[in-house]
């Protein structure tokens, strides 16, 4: 097995047993991406090989003086190209952002430095993370690695892609309606959204400010529970950030999960859902319950809500956080605008990507005067139902089962036209984010050769409980150990 | 004091005053919040709007407002939010304006103004907490006549509260009475600086007009760019006979916004009702809802200083000042505070305010001062009111001495030293000098004698000129009189 196929966990014994070295692992992941990195496209840029080296002989040297090194020291790692890095571009895929130089860390990006982790590179999305399908990019199209015909999902499909292509060992997403969790179903690794507030968003370039989170994707659930340990927690920059104590979410993982309550929802299997979806995840559902937990269907009625709700929630606060990129300080610039008006529309005209402008006309629409009444705040009504159903269910249930999506990775190109069709596929991922808890997605099995998404959903806070049955099921089931075959027609 | 000069209308006028708070740092991040430094130097990433930064409110920013609030009658929201102001425009780097829409944190208050012996109450209606905008220099005329504009973020951040008054004020000269009132409420408790050329008090106003009596309201102009007490009064001056002109004229008063030229001397049309900005206010998601214990406003309940009328009334009280005087005087906090350590020294109030009404603003006024940065100490002018008592100077020389402090800073008795300005009461020298004047002066002598009692003055005058002003007055007086019977 080589280097770059293993994970955090495996590597980090390796180091510490001085088996190998933080520059021969670096070295490993490097070579893999000039191997199949022209296949994948994952990245929108990736780290020049000198500056890796550096670093990767800096944390060597740390540890050959007698150092300890942090569970993630020395790892290659990547970021959504939407989590800002100091000196490094951050394009959010996008061409008006395409030489956007942050002269500043995002929050997760500084900590992650703290725990010596090496940044390869900022992987591709969809542009301002709207999309489920990473063909929103201005840049290029990422492709699925278990067949490079289909798309990864998104936004964070480059994240997933990369990590499933062992191009990075793990990467940071961002979620705001499925954004990590879809494409992690697509591509066959794990993918976490965390809690609504228990990981720093600064940094993170806005699409919707009380949607989105960052999280981890990665390999398995243990590496989950390492990252997630290494970034969450009360950030002063962030006033949406909780102020409450990081366990180590390590110690949730014992495979224990005998009389556990899981719930599971029955809006999430109706029309629209695959047929080999539903199997595998409801196959899965059967094997939590081998292992002890106690399963039991429960009904979610203002699920259906959640998908028209959401889209106008995050358009209103997509219009007014992307307001900001303009032509004036930073960013792209039209030429040919004589005046400040014209310079404001041509910069945007031509700088945005048209599903973007769609949300941003969206979302406009729906905060104008005279329909504010009928949309935003009607949106914002059915968000408190949403989180009502999660409340009553959580009250008698410790998680719920779901599919993370309703179909497998689509084909490239398949749904780019049919923006309601690509809509649908958040169907499952959406209601979560309404509701701010947290919820991870993981393999659980293929259907048409291509990976299925079981996901599992906490309590506020409560990626505790969650990640200890996530492992329980994956350790029975070890759908995390197939790797894909890069094949296919592009 | 409806202003009778625009019988049989009357002006309803509300005003919406901006002040910039002088909070140590911004609003939303740490940069400090001082005027004039170089452009773009008092920035950060997040009052640049930066992709992905994030506001955190400044607690000081609440503990002004809640000042603002306690000291203009209102009350202060137990639950309190921000709102996004949806607008661009190349000085506001987010192309929104971090505000507060509809859970402001002041409502609810009023001010009390007095003016021709007529006292009104004029309402508050709100006092919410914003984020200023960077400032624009243009390099022509506009920003759309302009080859270019260069954009200035210090100001980017600094916090604004804006007060918003009912439209409860009947006349041009009601509303700048209005205004002067806030800026010396807001100086006392010392949460602005209130300097109006630098923009750290801005209004608009609010204007329509009706016949007197009437209970309904007319259709209403908004003015911009009011940048003075006078610009404020001449602009709705000339507003009201605008707006009556037009409704004369049997025409329609335009619902829009204008501006007031001053050059010109009139206001122009600025946009319409159809061009106004659609703001889009939604609530801002990056900052968690601001909840207001009753403890935190009680303790600044007890930490407010006392406020401009009760300070008249005490120094109307407590040393007999006439009401003109205790009006000046407590006008300005600084001034308030000046006349408060004088009296600490030097306890007759009636005295310390005629100097301070006389000659100390005077002296300010002409050398365009601050009484903050007045040389001239409290405990000086009351040292030197204790020589006047004590005879050493008299109340002529006192003044030369006043004036040579306030140029200097010394102190008076170096003063009177330095310049040998000790008063003269020897009955000796004073004697010498009154003979020698009575010799050179028979024709006075002999009207004064002839019962022109003015007479005795010019002697008076022709002795203290003699003695350089330093002879004791009240002795060559006596010493006059008694040479004369």
């Amino acid at each position: 097995m080589e280097l770059y196929e293993k994970t955090i966990h495996e590597l980090h014994e390796l180091i510490e047993k001085k088996e190998i070295t933080g520059v021969e692992l670096n070295k490993s992941v490097y070579e893999r991406i000039a191997q199949v990195e022209e296949k994948i496209k994952a990245y929108v840029l990736t780290m020049d090989w000198e500056q890796v080296l550096q670093k990767a002989q800096a944390v060597d040297d740390m540890f050959a003086r007698g150092g300890k090194i942090h569970p993630l020291g020395g790892i290659p790692m990547a970021l959504k190209d939407n989590i800002c890095t100091k000196g490094v571009r951050t394009t959010c895929s996008s061409k008006i952002l395409e030489n956007f130089v942050p002269p500043y860390d995002a929050t997760v990006s500084q900590k992650l430095s703290e725990s010596h982790t090496i940044l390869v590179g900022k992987t591709n999305m969809d542009e301002f993370a709207m999309g489920s399908s990473t063909e929103n990019s201005a840049f290029s199209i990422t492709r699925n690695p278990w067949n490079l015909e289909c798309v990864p999902g998104g936004s964070s499909g480059g994240a997933a892609a990369s990590v499933a292509a062992d191009e990075a060992v793990f990467a940071l997403g961002s979620d705001t309606g499925g954004s990590i969790r879809q494409p992690a179903a697509f591509c066959g690794v794990v993918g976490l959204k965390p809690t609504y507030g228990l990981v720093s968003r600064y940094g993170l370039i806005a699409y919707a400010s009380s949607l989105d989170q960052i999280g981890p994707i990665t390999k398995d659930v243990t590496d989950c529970a390492l990252v997630l340990s290494a970034i969450a927690g009360h950030d002063p920059k962030d006033s949406t950030s909780v102020n409450k104590p990081v366990p180590d979410y390590r110690n949730f993982l014992t495979g224990e999960i005998k009389g556990m309550k899981i719930g599971i929802p029955r809006e999430y299997f109706g029309e629209g859902l695959d047929g080999g979806v539903r199997e595998k995840v409801l196959a899965a559902i059967g094997d939590l319950e081998k292992l002890g937990a106690e399963v039991e269907e429960v009904s979610m009625p203002h699920t259906e809500y959640a998908l028209p709700a959401y889209y106008l929630i995050a358009s209103a606060e997509a219009s007014s956080n992307l307001a900001r990129y303009d032509g004036v300080r930073y960013g792209y610039r039209s030429k040919d605008a004589s005046d400040i008006v014209t310079m404001f529309k041509k910069s945007r005209s031509e700088g945005f990507g048209s599903e973007v402008k769609r949300r941003i006309m969206l979302g406009t629409y729906a905060l104008s005067t005279g329909y504010y009444d009928a949309y935003y705040l009607k949106a914002l009504k059915v968000r408190t139902l949403v989180k009502g159903d999660f409340d009553r269910a959580f009250e008698k249930y410790d998680l719920l089962a779901a599919p993370t999506s309703p179909s497998v990775a689509f084909r490239t190109g398949e749904k780019r036209d049919d923006p309601l069709a690509m809509y649908m596929m958040d169907v499952c991922t959406i209601p979560i984010n309404l509701a701010g808890i947290p919820a991870i997605s993981l393999p659980c099995g293929f259907s048409e050769g291509l990976p299925v998404g079981l996901q599992l959903m906490g309590k506020a806070f409560g990626e505790g409980p969650l990640l200890k049955a996530a492992y329980a099921y994956e350790q029975s089931a070890g759908f995390h150990l197939a790797k894909p075959t890069l094949n296919g027609e592009v | 004091m409806t202003d009778m000069t625009f019988k049989p209308y009357e002006a309803v006028i509300g005003l919406e005053v901006h002040v910039e708070l002088k909070t140590r740092t911004k609003i939303f991040c740490d940069c400090i919040t001082e005027f004039g430094g170089e452009p773009n130097t008092h920035v950060c990433p997040v009052c640049l709007g930066l992709p992905g930064v994030l506001p955190v409110l400044n607690k000081d920013v609440v503990d002004y407002a809640i000042k603002a609030g306690l000291a203009l009658n209102c009350r202060i929201a137990e639950l309190s939010k921000f709102d996004r102001k949806n607008y661009y425009y190349p000085d506001l780097p987010k192309n929104f304006q971090t505000s507060q829409y509809d859970l402001p944190i002041c409502t609810g208050g009023y001010l009390d103004i007095e003016g021709d012996g007529i006292k009104r109450r004029v309402g508050i209606t709100r006092i919410h907490m914003e984020e200023d905008a960077g400032k624009l220099s243009h390099g022509g005329e506009t920003i759309s006549t302009s080859d270019y504009s260069l954009v200035d973020y210090n100001r980017s951040g600094v916090p604004l509260l804006e007060i918003v008054s009912a439209p409860d004020l009947r006349s041009p000269q009601e509303a700048r009475t209005y205004l002067e009132k806030l800026k010396g409420i807001l100086e006392y408790i010392e949460v602005s600086d209130c300097k109006m050329q630098e923009g750290s008090l801005r209004c608009d106003a609010n204007i329509s007009v009706r016949l007197q009596g009437s209970n309904f309201f007319g259709t209403r102009t908004e003015i911009k760019n009011l940048n003075s007490f006078r610009a404020l009064e001449r602009a709705l001056e000339f507003e009201v006979k605008r707006q009556i002109r037009v409704l004369e004229g049997g025409g329609t008063v335009v619902q829009e916004t204008r501006t007031w030229d001053e050059e010109e001397g009139s206001t122009l049309p600025l946009r319409s009702k159809e061009e106004a900005h659609d703001y889009r206010y939604f609530p801002e998601p990056d900052l968690v809802p601001l909840v207001i214990d009753r403890e935190w406003v009680e303790e600044i309940k007890k930490s407010l200083p006392e406020l401009p009328d009760a300070r008249k009334e005490r120094l109307i009280r407590e040393y007999g000042l006439p009401v003109y005087d205790a009006s000046v005087i407590t006008g300005s906090k600084a001034l308030a505070d000046y006349f408060d350590d004088c009296v600490k020294f030097y306890p007759e109030g009636k005295t310390v305010s005629n100097w301070l009404m006389g000659d100390l603003l005077r002296l300010l006024n002409a050398e365009n001062q601050d009484i903050k940065d007045c040389a001239l100490r409290p405990e000086m002018l009351a040292e030197m009111l204790h020589l006047i008592d004590r005879g050493t100077i008299s109340g002529k020389i006192a003044k030369t001495v006043f004036e040579v402090m306030f140029q200097t800073g010394k102190k008076p008795m170096e003063i009177i030293k330095e310049k040998g300005l000790v008063q003269i009461s020897d009955r000796g020298e004073i004697e010498a000098l009154v003979d020698r004047v009575l010799a050179e002066n028979p024709q006075s002598v002999e009207d004064y004698r002839s019962g022109k009692e003015k007479a005795i003055g010019f002697l008076v005058g022709q002795v203290m000129k003699l003695s350089q002003g330093k002879a004791n007055p009240g002795m060559v007086n006596d010493m006059l009189k008694d040479k004369l019977k």
